[in-house]
C-alpha cells in the first residue's frame, strides 16, 4: 500500500454568501474576489505542507491542474513540483498534471517532466490527464471534439521524444516538428511512470489496461461512489485479461484524523462544509461540452466522475451539510483507529493499492493541516502500509523514490 | 465517389416525410445524407444548430415551389465523417465535394446558422459554385463588445428558449425523440443530434471569428441575410457586417418575433423571404 498526500492548494477566502451569490467557482469565477497578498500567504502554507508531509514519511506528494479555479491553485503543478523536487528528498511526486493537450508543442511537458525527473533523481510519476471540460475546453479553449485525438497524438510525441536516441522528425495530424530532441532527457528508463487521472470513461479503462498505465479515480465524493466505477474497471480488467494488481489504481479520498471522534466532529465541520458549500459551485453550463464526452461512453451511460459530480449537483445532491458529507463517506473522519479502519475497509473493498488522501481541504487553518498530516503519518499509516505487499508489486512506481524506499538497493 | 438511392432508415418517415427521397453520397468515404422534395430549380439548404434531423414546415414552403435539396454535412444527422476534419479547410473542402455531389453546382444555396457560416466559406472560396446566396444569422463575426451567446455553454433545458422566440415548443417537435425514452431508438437519436452539436462545434468552437470576413469579398452574386429580430444566440446587428464585406448585391430581411433558428421560430415569414429573393430577377 502506497500512501499519497494529495494537495489541491484552494483559495481558502471564498465569501461565505458564495454559493449565493455566484454562479461558478470554476471558468467564470469572480476574478475580483481573488486577493493575491492572501494567495501569497497560501502558497507559502500549501508548500510547508507538502513538505511536512514529505517528511513524515508520506511515499508521495501528489501535485494536480486546474485552471481558472477557485478550489485549484495549481494551474501549473510543475512549478510547485519543482521546490518540492529540490526540498523533499525520498518521497515520490506525482503530477496529475499535464494535461497534455492543453500545451503546444506538447514537448513541452516532455521537457519539464525530464527536468524534474532529473532534478529529484528519479522521483516523478507522470500523470496525464486529458482534463476536465472546464479547464480544457472552456479555460483553455480547446475543441472538445478533437480534444482526445489531440491528446493521444501528444501522449505519442512526448513518449517517442523521451525514447528516442536522434532527432526526429514528426509530422503528426495537429503537431509538426522538423526537430523533435528535448534536453534534457528524464532520469528514469524507459521514462518515469506514467498515470491517468479519469472517471467511468471505457475508453480510459481501455487505454489504462492496455498501455499498462495506472488508473486514478479521481472524485470528490468519497468511497461509496467510487464503488461502482472501480469495481466496472476491475470487470473489465478481468474481461481484456489483465490481472488485479491494486496497484494498477490510485484512488482519492478526503480524510479528517483528531485525537477523539467528538474532535473530528468538531475540527472539521468548517473546511468540509466551506469545500462542499463553496467550492463545488460548479456550473452545469460548463460540463458537458459537445463532443467531450465520447459516443462510447455516452453510449454506455458512464460519464465522467466530473460529469457525474455536476450531475450530482445539479440534482442538489452534493451533500454541504458535515451530517450528510460524513454518512455519504465523502470525507471520512474520526480518531487514528476509526480512520484506519475504515480507510482498510475501502481500499480493499475497492481493491485500491495507491491511496491518495487530502488531508487539507477548504478552507481548513495551515495548523489543523499540520496536526491532521501528524495524526495521519504516525498513527494511521502504519495500520495501512504493507497491506498488498506479501502478495502484489507496485510496478509503476519510480525508481528514485523505490530506491529511497528500499535503502539497500540506494544507488545515489 | 459513390452514391446510391434509398429508402433510408430514418426512425420516423410520417407526415411531410413520406415523400421525401433520401439518398447518401460518400464524402472521405463517409455517407453523407441528402434528401429532396418538390419539383422545379434546385435549391440547396444546409440546417443550422442540431441538423434537420426531420423535413420541417419551412422546408415544405421551399418544397411547394422548388426542388428543395437538404444537405447535411459531416456528423450531422444521417452524415458521417466529422471526426476526420480538423482544420475549417478541411470543413470546407468537404462542403464543396458535398455540394458538387448533390447536384448543387451553380445552384441557389441557403443555410441557417451554422449552416449559413458553411454557406458562406463555400461561396467565397467556390466563387461559381453559388448562384444564390441566402444566409439565415450566420456566424463567423465576433464582436467584445457585442459578444455572441456562447451555446455550448448552457444548461440543456435553457437551450429551446434561447434558440427560439415565439415558439420554444418546435424546438422539441424539430430536434427531439418521440419514441419511449429508454428505447435504443431514443438512445441513438439521442447519440445523432448529440453529435450533430459536436460537428458545429468541431468547426466553429469556441463561437469566435472565423476570420469570414476575410473572405466574403468573393461573394460576388446577389446575397440575401435573414434574421430573426429576436435573435439572443448573435445580434441582428452583425448583419452589417455581412452586408458590408460581401462584394455582390446584398440585402437584410428582419424577421418579426423570430428568434436565432428564424426558419423554425417563423417558418412562413422566413419562406417568404427567401422565396421572393430567389423568385426576384438577377440583379435585384
Amino acid at each position: 500500500m502506497k500512501l499519497m498526500f494529495f494537495h489541491l492548494m484552494p483559495y481558502t477566502k471564498l465569501p461565505a454568501d458564495f454559493a449565493e451569490k455566484h454562479g461558478s467557482v470554476w471558468v467564470d469565477i469572480d476574478p475580483k474576489l481573488f486577493d493575491a497578498s492572501e494567495a501569497g500567504g497560501m502558497y507559502n502554507d500549501f508548500i510547508d505542507e507538502f513538505e511536512a508531509a514529505a517528511k513524515l514519511g508520506f511515499d508521495a506528494v501528489c501535485v494536480n491542474e486546474h485552471h481558472s479555479n477557485g478550489y485549484g491553485l495549481m494551474p501549473s503543478p510543475n512549478l510547485i513540483a519543482a521546490t518540492l523536487a529540490r526540498n523533499t528528498r525520498d518521497a515520490a511526486i506525482c503530477l496529475l498534471g499535464n494535461s497534455l493537450a492543453l500545451y503546444n508543442p506538447p514537448i513541452r511537458v516532455a521537457e519539464e517532466v525530464a527536468m524534474l525527473d532529473c532534478i529529484s533523481r528519479g522521483r516523478i510519476i507522470a500523470g496525464f490527464p486529458v482534463g476536465t471540460p472546464m479547464d480544457t475546453c472552456f479555460a483553455y479553449g480547446q475543441n472538445p471534439s478533437s480534444l482526445r485525438q489531440r491528446y493521444y497524438e501528444a501522449h505519442d510525441l512526448i513518449l517517442r521524444a523521451w525514447a528516442s536516441d536522434q532527432p526526429f522528425a514528426f509530422s503528426g495530424r495537429f503537431n509538426d516538428q522538423r526537430y523533435v530532441n528535448p534536453w534534457p532527457r528524464p532520469l528514469q528508463k524507459p521514462h518515469p511512470p506514467i498515470w491517468v487521472p479519469g472517471g467511468g470513461s471505457v475508453e480510459t479503462w481501455e487505454w489504462c489496461g492496455r498501455m499498462e498505465y495506472v488508473f486514478c479515480y479521481l472524485s470528490y465524493f468519497g468511497y461509496q461512489f467510487a464503488r461502482s466505477a472501480v469495481s466496472e474497471f476491475w470487470r473489465y480488467m478481468d474481461k481484456i485479461g489483465k490481472d488485479r494488481n491494486p496497484y494498477r489504481t490510485g484512488f482519492l479520498q478526503f480524510v479528517g484524523v483528531a485525537e477523539s471522534t467528538e474532535e473530528a466532529w468538531e475540527l472539521y465541520r468548517e473546511p468540509a462544509e466551506y469545500f462542499y458549500g463553496r467550492c463545488l459551485r460548479i456550473s452545469p453550463r460548463f460540463v458537458d461540452p459537445p463532443g467531450y464526452m465520447s459516443e462510447g461512453s455516452r453510449r454506455a451511460k458512464a460519464a465522467s466522475s466530473v460529469a457525474s459530480a455536476a450531475k450530482i449537483a445539479g440534482k442538489g445532491g452534493v451533500s454541504t451539510e458535515f451530517d450528510q458529507i460524513v454518512k455519504n463517506g465523502f470525507v471520512i473522519i474520526g480518531n487514528p483507529d476509526e480512520v484506519a479502519e475504515q480507510l482498510r475497509k475501502a481500499t480493499l473493498d475497492l481493491n485500491v493499492g495507491h491511496l491518495m488522501v487530502l488531508l487539507q481541504f477548504g478552507n481548513m487553518k495551515h495548523d489543523l493541516v499540520l496536526e491532521n498530516t501528524r495524526l495521519f503519518a504516525e498513527r494511521v499509516a502504519p495500520q495501512l502500509q504493507g497491506l498488498f505487499d506479501d502478495e502484489w508489486e507496485d510496478r509503476w512506481w519510480p525508481q528514485g523514490a523505490a530506491r529511497a524506499a528500499n535503502p539497500s538497493a540506494r544507488v545515489r | 465517389m459513390a452514391s446510391g438511392r434509398g429508402t433510408g432508415s430514418q426512425p420516423e418517415r410520417e407526415g411531410a416525410m413520406s415523400e421525401v427521397e433520401e439518398r447518401f453520397v460518400e464524402i472521405n468515404h463517409r455517407r453523407c445524407r441528402i434528401w429532396e422534395k418538390g419539383k422545379g430549380e434546385a435549391v440547396g439548404f444546409l440546417p443550422g444548430l442540431g441538423g434537420a434531423p426531420r423535413w420541417t414546415p419551412f422546408l415544405d414552403r421551399i418544397a411547394a415551389r422548388r426542388r428543395a435539396i437538404v444537405v447535411s454535412p459531416p456528423g450531422f444527422p444521417g452524415s458521417e465523417g466529422h471526426d476526420l476534419l480538423d482544420e475549417r479547410l478541411d470543413w470546407v473542402v468537404a462542403l464543396l465535394d458535398l455540394l458538387e455531389a448533390a447536384g448543387l453546382e451553380g445552384k441557389d444555396l441557403v443555410g441557417a446558422s451554422v449552416g449559413a457560416s458553411l454557406a458562406a466559406e463555400a461561396a467565397a472560396v467556390g466563387r461559381g459554385l453559388v448562384r444564390r446566396l441566402v444566409l439565415i444569422a450566420p456566424f463567423g463575426f465576433f464582436d467584445e463588445r457585442e459578444p455572441t451567446t456562447d451555446v455550448w455553454a448552457q444548461k440543456p433545458r435553457e437551450l429551446p428558449g434561447l434558440l427560439l422566440s415565439s415558439h420554444p415548443e418546435r424546438f422539441q417537435e424539430i430536434f427531439e425523440c418521440r419514441t419511449d425514452a429508454d428505447s435504443a431508438d431514443a438512445m441513438e437519436w439521442e447519440i445523432q443530434q448529440a453529435r450533430a452539436m459536436e460537428s458545429a462545434a468541431r468547426w466553429l468552437w469556441p463561437l469566435g471569428d472565423t476570420r469570414i470576413g476575410k473572405r466574403l469579398h468573393r461573394v460576388t452574386r446577389p446575397a440575401l441575410l435573414v434574421w430573426g429580430a429576436d435573435d439572443r444566440v448573435i445580434p441582428p446587428s452583425y448583419a452589417k457586417r455581412f452586408e458590408q464585406g460581401i462584394a455582390g448585391p446584398v440585402s437584410v430581411r428582419s424577421i418579426p418575433r423570430a428568434g436565432h433558428l428564424a426558419e423554425i421560430d417563423q417558418p412562413d415569414a422566413v419562406a417568404d423571404a427567401v422565396l421572393e429573393f430567389l423568385e426576384s430577377p438577377i440583379g435585384h
